[in-house]
C-alpha cells in the first residue's frame, strides 16, 4: 500500500523543526518511529501534506536520571528503554509496559514519545504514565511548556500538544523508597492491542501502609483513564486482599469500553478489574510489601 | 512531486538514488535494486516477512520510508550469503527443515541475525521472544527455532 503523496523534511534542529511546523500549520505531521503514523497514512486512513521527521535531531534521545527526575527522550525507541540497565533496575513498571508493546521489531522504531502524542487510548505508555504522575516536555514557538499528564490526553486521537509544538521529554517523579510500580496487559497475541491492561505505582509508608497510589487503565475508553476513585480508595490502608479488591472494583466501575473482537463491554470492565488487582498486587510486592 | 536524493549502503555497497517522500524502504529494495528476496506479507506492520536490518536492527520495511534511511546501512537476506557460502543460519534453515512455503523465511533470517550478533547463546526462550514480530503458518516455529539454535552452535 502506498501512502497519498506528501512532501518530508528532515530538521536538523528543534527550533527549525518548530518553525517549520508553524509555517506547515495543519497540513504537517510529525514524524517520529512511525510505527503508527506510517500505517495509518498507508491505509489512508489519514492525511498528510507534510511529514517533519524529528529522527534526525540530536538530543531527543535518553534515559537518565536527574534533579529527581528520571528523564526519557521524546524520540527514545521503545527498545532502549527495553534495554536500559537503569529501567530494569529501578523501574520495573517500565520494562514491563515496553516489552508488550507491539513486537520486537516495530519496537526498534517505535517512540516512548510517539506513543503518548498518538494519542490512542489502545497505546500501553499512557496508561503506565498516568499511574507514574508524569509530566510532558513540549516545545513550540512560545518556547518550552510542561503538560501534567492528566491534562495530556483530551480525546480520542487528541492531545493537549498544539500543531506546531513537540514532545521533547517526559519527566517522571523518581518515586521515593518503599515504591513499586507493574503493568499488567491481557492481548489476544503478541503485537494485539490490549483487550484491557492495568498500570499501578504504589508508595508504601512507614507501618506498611499505602500512602501513594496511580493507577492508569489502557484500551477502556476513549482516551487512556485514571481511575482516581481506585486510587483514594487505597490511601492509608493495608494493602490487603480486601482493600485490592474494592481498588479493582472501582478501577472498573471508571471503564466506558467499547465492545469489538477483543471482547464485550462486560467482559472488558471485568478484565480491566482483575489486571487492576494483578497489577496493583504486584506494585504492593515489588514495592517490598507482601 | 517532491523528491530527495539519498545515499543508503545496501548489503555493503553504497547506492545513490532520488526517491519520493511517499516511497516506501521495502518497494526501494524490491521494485529499484531488484532485490526481491525481501518479501511483502501484510503490508500493515505485523507479519515481519518484510523485515531487514537498518544499521543492524530488524525493522519492518513496509513500515520505513526509503528517504528515512539516508545515510544508513541496510542489509536484506541477499546480504547473507559470502563468496557462495551460505550464511550458518542459511544452512540451518536448510538442515532443520525451517521452512515450509519459504514466505516468511527472509524476515525470519534477518531477525536471527540481528539476535546472533547481540546474543551468541540464545535460548529457547530468547529466540521464541526474538522471532515474536515474524509470523510464520507453516511450521508452527519448532523448527525455526531449531534452525536458528543450529546456527547459534556453528557460529560458537
Amino acid at each position: 500500500m502506498i501512502p497519498s503523496a506528501f512532501d518530508y523534511h528532515a530538521p536538523g534542529t528543534l527550533d527549525e523543526a518548530v518553525a517549520l511546523l508553524e509555517r506547515l500549520g495543519d497540513e504537517a505531521k510529525v514524524l517520529s518511529g512511525g510505527q503508527s503514523l506510517l500505517p495509518l497514512l498507508k491505509l489512508r486512513l489519514g492525511d498528510a501534506g507534510h511529514l517533519v521527521d524529528i529522527g534526525r535531531i540530536p538530543g531527543l534521545t535518553g534515559i537518565t536520571e536527574s534533579d529527581g527526575y528520571l528523564r526519557i527522550g521524546g524520540a527514545t525507541r521503545e527498545s532502549d528503554l527495553e534495554r536500559s540497565d537503569l529501567i530494569r533496575d529501578r523501574y520495573p513498571i517500565l520494562l514491563d509496559t515496553a516489552i508488550v508493546i507491539a513486537d520486537p521489531l516495530v519496537r526498534n522504531r517505535a517512540t516512548v514519545g510517539g506513543n503518548l502524542a498518538h494519542g490512542d487510548p489502545a497505546n500501553d505508555h499512557p496508561a503506565t504514565m498516568l499511574a507514574l504522575d508524569a509530566e510532558v516536555v513540549a516545545r513550540g514557538p512560545g518556547g518550552e511548556r510542561i503538560i501534567p499528564i492528566t491534562d495530556f490526553f483530551v480525546g480520542l486521537f487528541a492531545t493537549a500538544l498544539e500543531p506546531a509544538e513537540i514532545l521533547t521529554e517526559i519527566r517522571i517523579p523518581v518515586p521515593p523508597p518503599r515504591s513499586g510500580g507493574a503493568y499488567v496487559k491481557l492481548e489476544r497475541k503478541v503485537g494485539d492491542f490490549a483487550t484491557a491492561a492495568a498500570a499501578a505505582q504504589v508508595t508504601l509508608g512507614s507501618q506498611g501502609e499505602i500512602a501513594r497510589a496511580g493507577i492508569g487503565l489502557t484500551n477502556a475508553g476513549p482516551t487512556p483513564i485514571k481511575a482516581t476513585a481506585a486510587e483514594q480508595s487505597l490511601l492509608g490502608r493495608q494493602p490487603d486482599a480486601e482493600a485490592v479488591a474494592e481498588a479493582a472494583r472501582l478501577a472498573a466501575d471508571a471503564t466506558s469500553p467499547s465492545a469489538d473482537r477483543r471482547g464485550s463491554v462486560e467482559y472488558k470492565r471485568d478484565m480491566a478489574r482483575v489486571l487492576t488487582g494483578r497489577a496493583v498486587t504486584r506494585a504492593v510486592e515489588r514495592a517490598g510489601g507482601q | 512531486m517532491a523528491t530527495h536524493n539519498v545515499r543508503i549502503t545496501v548489503n555493503g555497497e553504497a547506492r545513490e538514488a532520488a526517491v519520493e517522500s511517499r516511497l516506501l524502504l521495502v518497494h526501494w529494495l524490491r521494485e529499484e535494486l531488484r532485490l526481491t528476496g525481501t518479501h511483502i506479507g501484510c503490508d500493515t506492520t505485523h507479519c515481519g516477512a518484510c523485515t531487514v536490518l537498518l544499521d543492524g536492527e530488524p525493522v519492518k520495511s513496509c513500515t520505513v520510508l526509503a528517504v528515512q534511511a539516508d545515510g544508513r546501512e541496510v542489509m536484506t537476506v541477499e546480504g547473507l550469503e559470502q563468496d557462495g557460502a551460505l550464511h550458518p543460519l542459511q544452512e540451518g534453515f536448510q538442515q532443520e527443515h525451517g521452512l515450509q512455503c519459504g514466505y516468511c523465511t527472509p524476515g525470519m533470517l534477518m531477525t536471527g541475525r540481528a539476535l546472533l550478533e547481540r546474543n551468541a547463546d540464545p535460548s529457547e526462550a530468547e529466540i521464541r521472544e526474538a522471532i515474536s514480530g515474524n509470523l510464520c503458518r507453516c511450521t508452527g516455529y519448532v523448527n525455526i527455532v531449531k534452525s536458528i539454535e543450529y546456527a547459534a552452535a556453528k557460529l560458537r
